[in-house]
């Protein structure tokens, strides 16, 4: 059996061999070019799949942009973010924003899957071979007019080691930028934060972490003035390690943090950047 | 103009649900249900298209059980102008939900289709872009702010980086993301107002067979328990002992 795997990043090509040999499967490689839109490159990506039993991509908001086309095209099945293979044919996944798991079983083959990163063995030495991404002129009328990309200095919070986060508490952008952007910094690590702190306009929304951001799994997650949503929860329950520090001893994220020091983040957080 | 919204009758996303004990369902047996708070973002930005512009009709569609009724009748109290319930008991996927809902535009030729970028039951994601695949039409996911002009929509979408702006021609489809717009509070005669609108029924069309199936549930993979450290300087040694620094 072969699969192909879509990526769409650099570092998404690093990623195909854990899920690849869960499944029992071979895998090429296929690169999409990043100005390509969804609907052309859905098209271009229809005319490479003939053969592969699986088509693959790391979730994230342009593979869900993507791949779900890519399947309405294949009239395939398709299953979104799985944590788990089980069998070639069964697969896990996070519902209710994390909450429960299913497991879900495809039907017919050809398979459309966009997996968590984090649940398969990435850097595996398997490199798989590369198809050529051949661009077919679609006209379907939609046209890009504008970006606004905000690149940062610090590495992409899909893929960072460390994450320092920070809540509404934080209070104001400048602040938010000094504490929580301080103590990333000197970590080397990348910056989060909660809906509540992106609603309120002190984060930018590429920000967000969670069920409607992004899902992270760093070695570290340090979570400042965040008192642990489901919603919060759901985007970060697969790192290895975290921290909460917070204010309320009631908070119910010290129910899922390894450490939890109970603190004024205000005074906690620049005492843990200047002595780590 | 003419909008079409679909809309999903969800377990009510604030609801705490537990799977049944063997893992063979979900134990809906007393949660409330509520429009996918998604699609609600998708009606509202369809109801205030409407007030700027009068011609603008909205219809409302959902795939469903005959419950599903009262998320319609939700969607007309906040301003559509009609709804059509799909009847089925049917468990349904995402590919045979866009495959039906293609039936229901082709039907009504709308120039806008609006819906939830994801249901926040089973968060698949999927629906919206198949169906936009099917019908051949131009996407723009993730919107979280929409405008529109003859002919053309425009929307500012998000992006796993930033934002971009897409300009569509109509007719075209595109998913919310929470940040477009805050539903309006339903005051009690818009209630009694929705139902005096036209909602009609109908099962199923010939919309095949799910090509996934639900096999069982089962809760998350438990964390080891915390512990509360003291101080900074405890926390950092702790950090380091476990290899985390």
């Amino acid at each position: 059996m072969k699969a192909l795997l879509v990526a769409f990043s650099d570092s998404d090509r690093s990623l195909g061999g854990g899920i690849s040999a869960k499944l029992g499967a071979d895998f090429d490689i296929v690169q999409v070019p990043t100005s390509e839109l969804a609907d052309s490159a859905a098209h271009s990506l229809w005319s490479l799949v003939e053969g592969y039993a699986f088509v693959l991509a790391s979730s994230s908001m342009r593979a869900k942009d993507v791949m779900a086309r890519l399947a309405g095209l294949m009239d395939a099945a398709m299953v979104t973010d799985v944590t788990e293979v089980t069998a070639p044919n069964r697969f896990i996944r996070p519902i209710l924003a994390g909450t429960l798991f299913e497991l879900v079983e495809t039907l017919s083959s050809p398979v459309v899957l966009t997996f968590r990163p984090s649940g398969f063995e990435s850097n595996m030495a398997s490199e798989g071979s590369q198809v050529a991404y051949s661009g077919t002129a679609v006209e379907r009328g939609a046209v890009c007019t504008g970006q606004d990309v905000r690149s940062s200095a610090r590495p992409d919070l899909s893929q960072a080691k460390r994450i320092v986060s920070g809540g509404r508490p934080l209070g104001d952008k400048e602040t938010f930028e000094k504490v929580i952007g301080g103590l990333a910094d000197k970590l080397s690590g990348a910056v989060g934060a909660t809906r509540a702190a992106v609603d309120s306009g002190i984060a930018a929304n590429e920000l967000q972490v969670g069920q409607t951001g992004k899902i992270v799994a760093p070695d570290l997650y340090i979570a400042a003035g965040i008192s642990g949503s489901t919603q919060h929860m759901a985007g970060i329950k697969d790192s290895k390690c975290i921290v909460a520090i917070n204010k309320d001893p009631d908070a119910p994220i010290f129910e899922s943090a390894d450490f939890g020091l109970v603190a004024d983040l205000f005074e906690a957080v620049p005492e843990f950047t200047s002595k780590v | 103009m003419k909008i079409l919204v679909p809309v999903k009758r969800v377990i009510d996303p604030y609801a705490k649900v537990k799977m049944l004990p063997d893992g063979s369902g979900l134990d809906v047996a007393s949660v409330k249900f509520d429009i996918n708070p998604f699609d609600e973002i998708a009606v509202e930005e369809a109801v205030k298209m409407k007030e700027r512009d009068p011609s603008v009709s909205i219809t409302v569609v959902s795939i469903g059980s005959s419950d599903a009724e009262e998320q319609l009748r939700k969607a007309l109290a906040m301003g559509a102008d009609e709804a059509l319930l799909i009847e089925t008991s049917d468990s349904l996927d995402s590919g045979v939900v866009a495959a039906e809902l293609e039936i229901v535009v082709r039907q009504l030729g709308p120039d806008l289709v609006i819906m939830g970028k994801q249901a926040t039951d089973d968060d698949r994601n999927q629906a919206g872009q198949m169906l936009a695949a099917k019908l051949g039409w131009p996407q723009a996911t993730f919107a979280c702010e929409v405008s529109c002009s003859p002919g053309r929509v425009t929307v500012v979408r998000e992006t796993d980086n930033g934002e971009e702006t897409l300009e569509l021609t109509t007719p075209c489809l595109v998913t919310t993301d929470l940040r477009l717009n805050e539903p309006r509070y339903i005051a009690l005669p818009g209630i009694i107002k929705a139902r005096s609108k036209p909602l009609s029924r109908r099962p199923r069309g010939t919309s095949g067979q799910p090509k996934t199936r639900i096999v069982g549930y089962q809760p998350p993979p438990p964390r080891p328990p915390g512990r509360k450290v003291a101080s900074v300087d405890e926390l950092i040694a702790a950090l380091k002992e476990r290899g985390a620094l």
